[in-house]
Formats: C-alpha cells, structure tokens, sequence
C-alpha cells in the first residue's frame, strides 16, 4: 500500500532523533499490545489442553452424569446430544427467518423507512444481552407454563432469537455482494421477481449465507445463559423436546460450582468438548468463506 | 403505446403476468415484510412483558431501585444499587483495560505488521470470540483467581493509598471480573477498530508519509483522527457487551450483595443476580420481580449504550452505508474475514 519503508525513513536525516526514537517506541508499544491481546488466547487454551485432555477417556463420552454425591461422577454423554440438539432445532429456525428478514432488506425493503428501521433493530438485538433472551422466553413460555414449565424446545427458541440477528446481518451483507446485472439479467429474461430471488439471488449468495449461519451456530452452541432460564438441566440422555435437558455449557457451569475434584476435572473434560465443537464450526466457515471469495 | 393492440381481456397488457402467475411474487413480498414486522413487535413485546414482570417492584421501590443500597433477600428488601455498582465498576475496569490493548492491536495489525501476518493474527484475535463465556468463567475460576491472588495482594498493599484499591483481597472480585471482561471485548472493539481503520483513505496517509511523517506521526496524525469516532463506537460496543455478560462473571465477582470498599472486594452484577437467585426467587414474588427489574434496568442500559454505539460507529463508516461490515462484526468477529 505505501512504498515508503522503514529504511527509506533512516535514510532521510532530517527525521529527527527524537522523532525516530518516538516513532519506534509506539511501535513497540503497538506490538506489545498485539503480544498481550494474543496472551488470553494462549492460556486458555493451553489449560484448556492441559486439564482437559487427561479427562477424555471413552467413558467421558459414552455415560451419563450420574448425580450422585459419591462415586463415579459420570461423563457428558446427555450434555453433547442435548447441545447439538437444541442448537440444532435452533438453527432450524434462525436461519430461514434470519435470511427471510435479510432477503426483505435487499430485495424489497431497499432504503424505504421500514426497512431501516427493521435494519436498526436487527443491529441493537446484536448487542442485547444473552441473558434477556433467556429471560424474555422465561417470562413468555416458562413461568406461564405453556407445554410444561422448562423444556428444550423452549431453550431452542431462545437461542433462535439469539441467532437470528447474527443470521440477518451476515446474510444481507453477503446478498449485498451479489451483482446486480445478475439481477437485472434474470428479470430481462422474463423471471418473476420470486424466481430471481430462489434461483438466481440465493445460489450466488449460498457459501456465504453458510459461512454467516455456521457462526451463528458456533455463537449458539456455547451460551449457557439462555439455556439456563427455558431448558434448565437433566442427566440422562433424552430427545424428547418437551423435557429438560443436559446440554454442555450448562453442565460446565453446574460442575464449575461442585466441590468434587472429579467432577471439576469434568467440567474442564466438557469445556475442551464444547470449545473443540466450536472452534471446529468456526474454522469449517472460515474456509467456505475464503473459497467463495476466490471464486 | 401500442397498448391497445397488446391488451387482452381484464385490461392488462400481454407483456403483464396473470393475476395468478403474480401470486407467488406478492406472497413472498408480503412474507418477507411479515418476517421484518415480526421482528419488531417481538421486541416491543417483550419490553412491554418485561415492565408487566417488573411492576410489582416499579410501584414499589421506583427510582429507590436503583439507588437505594440494600439487598437482603432474607428480610425481602430489594434495593438494587450494589448490582448497578457492580455492573458499571467491572464495566468500567474492562474498558480500561480492553480498549488500548484492542486498539493497539488493531492499530498494528492494519499498519505495521507484515501483510502476511495480517490474516492469521486477525484470526487469533478473532477466535476470543468464539470461546464460549462459561469457558471464560472456567479458567477464571481455576486458573485466573488462584494464580493472580498473591499479585493483587502485593498491589493491594504497596498501592494502598490509591483511592479504591487498598483493604481485604478476596478471591473473586471486581477486578477479576473486569478483567474477564476486558479479554471478552477484546475481540469486538478490535474488529470494529481494524474496519473503521481500513476505511481511512490511502490518501491521506500516503500524504502524512510524502510529508516526512514517520509511521507513528502518520498513525496519529492521518489514522487516527479519521476513525476516532469509529473507535469510540467500538469500545461503546464493547461496553454493551460487558454489561449485559452473565455467566463468567457469576462465576468470578464473588457474589455478594453489597458495594464493596475497592476493587478487590466481592460484589454482584444486574445479570448475575438473575442467574444466581432466578431459582430460589420463582415463589416470592417481591424477589422475583426485583429480577425482573434488574432485567429491565440492564435492558435499558444495554439499549441506551448500543443506540449511541451504533451512532458512533455509521458516522466513523465515512460513506459505507450499506456495507453493513460492521453488522457482521457486531454479530461474531469472526465473520470478517477481509
């Protein structure tokens, strides 16, 4: 981008010393915050490894929590189905409606009031709170006890409306980059409107729609807060929608508390699982991303 | 034009599809506006629930809520203002610790670094983001409270004429906290920073290094103030996020009701005050309406924060409407992979 180095600047001998001293001490400083900034990232997840690791065994993943004070503590067998169950059911919701809203606000919704005013309120429910969506469906449908009080499908909602900003803003992003000759060239044709949009609008669009609904999945997976409120816990392993359920984050933050070093042990065994499961999901997007761009 | 020769029966010209062909095009205009109506009244719906849940407490203790300090669950006194204490005290230790490292970061990863480092230190940073916060809580736990216990002590004690940092260590507390807050931000106020950064025309640092500038006076004098605007909109973003943060902070803040006398006191937050007593609170319902406010406080707050974030952050986009780069951004870091 610029074709002055460093080198060029030395050569120079109008820059003054003590202009040159600032100028390597800020970029010092500036690096120094980059090394501190990546600091975190490195001890996590070498604890992450570190305790973690040793606690994977075959029977971490093929038991059950037992609940029992005493004894064999149990694996996480419930919390790994229940997590990719609910995130599933989620994910089945947030991402038609998230790329519904979306389609709206590229294809129909343009620059008209409504269609900003659905823009702004998509990019403010990005910043609420996890939790208030867990609180939201907690007043909505826990404690008015519609289909029993705490069940999964209740948590799947919850984490649905936590997606589905993540969902909308990506996908209209990448909507965006979608030419409009393309567009116009299909509508020249004689397509209607609605054929445009499913044939032509969101095939180009797909790897980058997939990229922004593999993140919201990865998003979804690891909040504990809204699970909290709508499917609280379980320990055995069940797919039924209409009971509590284990899933993984909730399980670490319930053997975060416990005073057993077993079940601590657990907890880390659990929290390498579901950072694993994310960061895989992560990765898996990155890469879709990068090869639609080449393309 | 020629519409007489093109009409046909019901007075449409030929070229116009049939009320019944236009059927599946309107549905899906119509569908689609729904879906962005729905959108809207969901959130107007839950504030309008929210204040429902909270009126008990609202007619109650009013505007005491916020200020009044004491929260006693044992005698049913809900006064929040050790919660609101605790969420701005540990906010605020997060920004002032997460907003230079972020943008010093961001700053060298736009400037100085390498172009090829560029990509996989965005990524790192990136990937912060994606680490689930009951990790966070996890690590802090285990690992952050026991290893840093004796350094705060030693601060503690030679800092102690410092307002707010001499007096009792505890494990948990608000600078823990804080700082698990600060490692969470970080991702996000990086990102928003390194996409307003990218914004400031080549011009005008091209310029600022035709001039003599070296790369530090070109950084403060052509980068900088171009996207400072941007940059506040990150850390506001930022501060969004640690308000409303629940589970890692739970985990590390100790607890206790009470405003504490520094920063290594135990305290409570609004959001970790309903994860805790959401359970025991389900029967009473003076305790679980005072939740309910702390929900509606925090909402409030989070609402108000982000509203001037994003305020900030469209005049720092200088002219890049419709990009929605940073929507992308807002919503996980990680999907900006320019």
């Amino acid at each position: 981008m610029s074709a002055v180095s460093p080198d060029t600047l030395r050569a120079f001998p109008h820059v003054s010393a003590r202009r040159r001293n600032t100028d390597r001490a800020m970029r010092g400083v500036l690096a120094l915050g980059t090394l501190l900034a990546l600091i975190p990232l490195v001890l996590i997840l070498y604890y992450l490894l570190h305790k973690g690791l040793g606690t994977w065994t075959g029977s971490l993943f093929t038991t059950d929590p037992s609940g029992a004070f005493f004894g064999n503590p149990g694996g996480i067998r419930s919390a790994i189905f229940g997590s990719l169950e609910i995130v599933g059911i989620a994910t089945a919701i947030a991402v038609p409606i998230g790329i519904g809203v979306a389609l709206y606000l590229t294809e129909y919704g343009g620059d008209s009031w409504f269609a900003s005013l659905v823009r702004y309120f998509v990019d403010v429910m990005t910043g609420v709170p996890s939790i208030m969506f867990g609180l939201f469906i907690y007043i909505v449908l826990v404690i008015s006890h519609v289909g029993g009080g705490f069940t999964a499908w209740k948590g799947s909602i919850a984490l649905a409306l936590l997606m589905l900003p993540i969902v909308a803003r990506s996908a209209e992003v990448v909507l965006l980059l979608v030419p409009r000759e393309l567009r116009e060239a299909a509508l020249a044709l004689g397509a209607p409107r609605w054929r445009v949009v499913m044939r032509v609008v969101l095939p180009t669009a797909l790897p980058g729609l997939l990229t922004g609904s593999l993140l919201a999945i990865s998003r979804g997976m690891g909040e504990t807060a809204p699970l909290l409120f709508t499917v609280s816990t379980a320990f055995t392993l069940t797919g039924s929608l209409g009971q509590q359920m284990n899933t993984l984050p909730v399980q670490i933050f319930s053997d975060i508390t416990n005073p057993r070093t077993a079940v601590i042990d657990r907890a880390w065994g659990a929290a390498l699982t579901l950072v694993a499961l994310v960061l895989i999901l992560n990765l898996i997007a990155r890469a879709v991303s990068r090869r639609s761009r080449m393309a | 034009m020629e519409a007489s020769a093109t009409t046909i029966a019901g007075g449409r010209s030929i070229l116009e599809r049939s009320p019944a062909a236009r059927f599946p095009d309107r549905a899906l205009k119509w569908g689609l506006t729904a879906l962005a109506a729905a959108i809207l009244l969901l959130i107007g719906y839950f504030f309008v629930r929210l204040i429902g849940q909270s009126q008990y407490t609202l007619s109650h203790s009013g505007l005491g809520f916020v200020f009044g300090n004491d929260w006693d669950v044992s005698r049913n006194i809900y006064r929040g203002a050790p919660l609101v204490v605790g969420t701005l005290i540990t906010s605020a230790i997060a920004l002032v610790i997460g907003v230079p490292v972020a943008v010093a970061a961001a700053l060298f990863i736009s400037e100085l670094c390498p172009r090829r480092a560029r990509g996989p230190l965005s990524i790192l940073l990136d990937l912060l983001a994606a680490v689930p916060s009951v990790v966070y809580g996890l690590w802090g736990v285990f690992v952050l409270i026991p290893k840093l216990l004796p350094a705060e002590k030693w601060f503690a004690s030679t800092f102690s004429f410092v307002p707010w940092v001499g007096g009792t260590v505890y494990g948990p507390n608000y600078f823990i906290a804080g700082l698990i807050l600060a490692i969470m931000i970080l991702p996000i106020v990086s990102a928003i920073s390194r996409e307003v950064i990218a914004t400031v025309p080549p011009e005008n640092k091209e310029a600022a290094l035709a001039l003599g500038a070296t790369r530090w006076e070109m950084i403060r004098m052509a980068v900088l103030p171009y996207s400072r605007p941007g940059i506040i909109g990150g850390a506001m973003l930022g501060l969004g996020r640690a308000l409303g943060e629940t589970i890692a902070v739970v985990l590390v803040i100790g607890s206790a009701p009470t405003i504490g006398k520094s920063i290594f006191s135990q305290g409570y937050s609004l959001a970790s005050v309903i994860a805790n007593e959401f359970g025991e609170a389900a029967n009473t319902q003076s305790h679980s309406s005072a939740l309910f406010m702390a929900g509606l406080v925090l909402f409030i707050l989070t609402l108000v924060v982000n509203v001037i974030a994003r305020w900030f952050v469209s005049r720092g986009q200088h002219g890049r409407r419709g990009t929605g780069g940073t929507g992308i951004a807002i919503a996980t870091p990680a999907g900006d992979a320019r």
